[in-house]
């Protein structure tokens, strides 16, 4: 999301429309990234009841990962996994793990 | 048809809001503020008003209430003092920051401790950057002239922001002067239908109000806040101009008083304003050209003006009913002395601090001002920049 100059916000931090929160994108917020062992995964969906954020993403009942541009990984959902399917990796060793893939 | 009615401050103030018939007035008394709540009261149980009067628990209730009548769409005023002020301090930031467009009478009282009932102008000074807009007056005409302004201003659509209109605890609150009143009708077509700009119940346009504002907007919306002030002072001289039709008195930001080419000049603030107009008649007579530059708006401070009326003027008094401890003087001549900075010419400024805690205040007392301003004048020594005018040594 492009950030607007001071004269094209609504003044006093009102905001004019609903779902603006869709905007902004607080995943940049995480340092521990959830990740989903799909082997272990049963889809009780306990991790979509738990989730603060409404960062689990769910297709015909089934639990199809993150919503990483929402999910600030604070981890409940991997305390909250009875099968242990959810692991909580920090970014950075997630991030350099990626490049050196590359 | 104007009438000409004997009133105290508080009476005066009371009555101003009952002419603007505010929808929502919150309530909490303290001292000598109380006299505009009780008398209040009794219009809203004469029905006198159209007011729906909130009994709250607290001046941060108080302030509380407003903010959420504000937001609602209503027109909504309460009235303080000192450490009511205080109390509600945290609220008095939010309602600027959400740019509601409340009106309070603040009736200056030193802030305790020790405690205090009498006058000075420590809480409203406080309170300068808060984002409120402050129209200190100097008599009970003041009062009622600037409350009525007052609801102009603060819902002009460039502005938006609340406005506190003080005057001195009991030397004006308590004291009766002659006041001339407007009609009914005329101050409500001169202040006009409030029409809110989101109001929360207007359910067909929902907004949200108050939502977290962090380091990526935060900054931008304190940039509005600093444009509304910057705004007000265009805005303040406009509807003192539609004012002055209304009326025939007329209001600018700061107001002069003397002989114009006087080259010593005593600023002031409040009812000391018109103690220092009494010194400068009797001045005159012994044959001292002297002049009065009165701070009517010191926020937004109208900086401009006072450079332009102080231009040619040899020696400057400020006038401070505040301390501002472990600044350089009070908070009125910082201020000034900042603004004269970028003068190609120096004027020397030196600060009286005075009254503070309701010290008394006279024209003998004014008098010496000007007397050291003479002898500033002559030698061209500042001899002392900070003076404590009246404190026992």
């Amino acid at each position: 999301m492009k950030e607007k100059g001071w004269k094209d916000v609504p003044l006093g931090g009102l905001i004019l429309e609903a779902g603006s929160a869709k905007e902004y994108l607080t995943g940049s917020w995480r340092t521990f990234r959830p990740v989903l062992d799909e082997k272990k995964c049963k889809h009780c969906l306990i991790c979509w009841i738990y989730c603060p954020d409404s960062s689990i993403i769910v297709e015909d009942g089934k639990m199809k990962g993150f919503r990483y541009d929402y999910c600030k990984g604070c981890g409940i959902c991997s305390t909250e996994c009875p099968f242990k399917a959810i692991e909580m990796i920090e970014e950075a060793k997630y991030k350099a793990e990626k490049e050196g893939e590359k | 048809m104007e009438t000409i009615k004997a009133m105290t401050g508080d009476e005066i103030a009371a009555e101003t809001i009952r002419q603007i018939n505010p929808d929502v007035m919150a309530a909490y008394p303290i001292t000598p503020q109380t006299e505009i709540v009780q008398i209040f009261s009794e219009f809203v149980a004469n029905g006198l008003v159209d007011t729906e009067m909130v009994r709250v628990e607290s001046e941060h209730s108080a302030m509380s209430a407003c903010v959420g009548a504000a937001s609602a769409g209503a027109r909504a005023m309460t009235a303080t003092s000192a450490n009511g002020l205080a109390l509600m301090w945290e609220i008095v930031y939010i309602a600027a920051s959400l740019r509601l467009p409340i009106v309070m009478p603040v009736v200056n009282r030193a802030l305790s401790g020790p405690i205090n009932i009498h006058c000075d102008h420590s809480d409203s000074m406080g309170a300068r950057d808060s984002g409120w807009i402050q129209l200190y007056s100097e008599n009970c005409q003041e009062i009622y002239d600037n409350l009525i302004q007052a609801v102009r201003i603060a819902e002009d659509k460039s502005v938006l922001l609340p406005v506190m209109v003080t005057f001195d605890g009991f030397i004006i609150s308590h004291g009766t002067e002659r006041v001339k009143i407007l009609e009914d009708e005329q101050v409500r077509k001169f202040i006009g239908k409030y029409n809110p700009r989101y109001p929360l119940l207007d359910i067909d346009n929902p907004v949200t109000y108050g939502p977290l504002d962090l380091f990526d907007y935060y900054f931008e919306h304190k940039r509005q806040q600093v444009e509304a002030m910057k705004n007000a002072l265009d805005v303040i001289k406009k509807i003192g101009g539609e004012y002055t039709q209304l009326s025939g008195r007329s209001y600018e930001l700061i107001e002069e008083f003397g002989s114009p080419d006087a080259d010593l000049v005593v600023i002031a603030a409040g009812s000391t304003a018109g103690t220092v107009k009494g010194a400068i008649e009797e001045l005159k007579e012994e044959g001292i050209n002297a002049k009065l530059l009165k701070i009517r708006a010191f926020r937004p401070f109208p900086q401009d003006e006072i450079k332009q009326s102080l231009r040619k003027v040899a020696v400057v008094a400020v006038m401070d009913r505040s301390a501002s401890f472990g600044a350089v003087g009070g908070p009125i001549f910082l201020e000034v002395r900042s603004a004269l900075l970028d003068e190609e010419r120096r004027i020397p400024v030196v600060n009286y601090i005075y009254g503070l805690g309701g010290r008394n205040i006279g024209i003998e007392d004014i008098k010496k001002v000007f007397q050291d301003l003479i002898q500033i004048r002559k030698t061209g020594k500042v001899k002392n920049l900070v003076n404590y005018l009246g404190v026992r040594e």
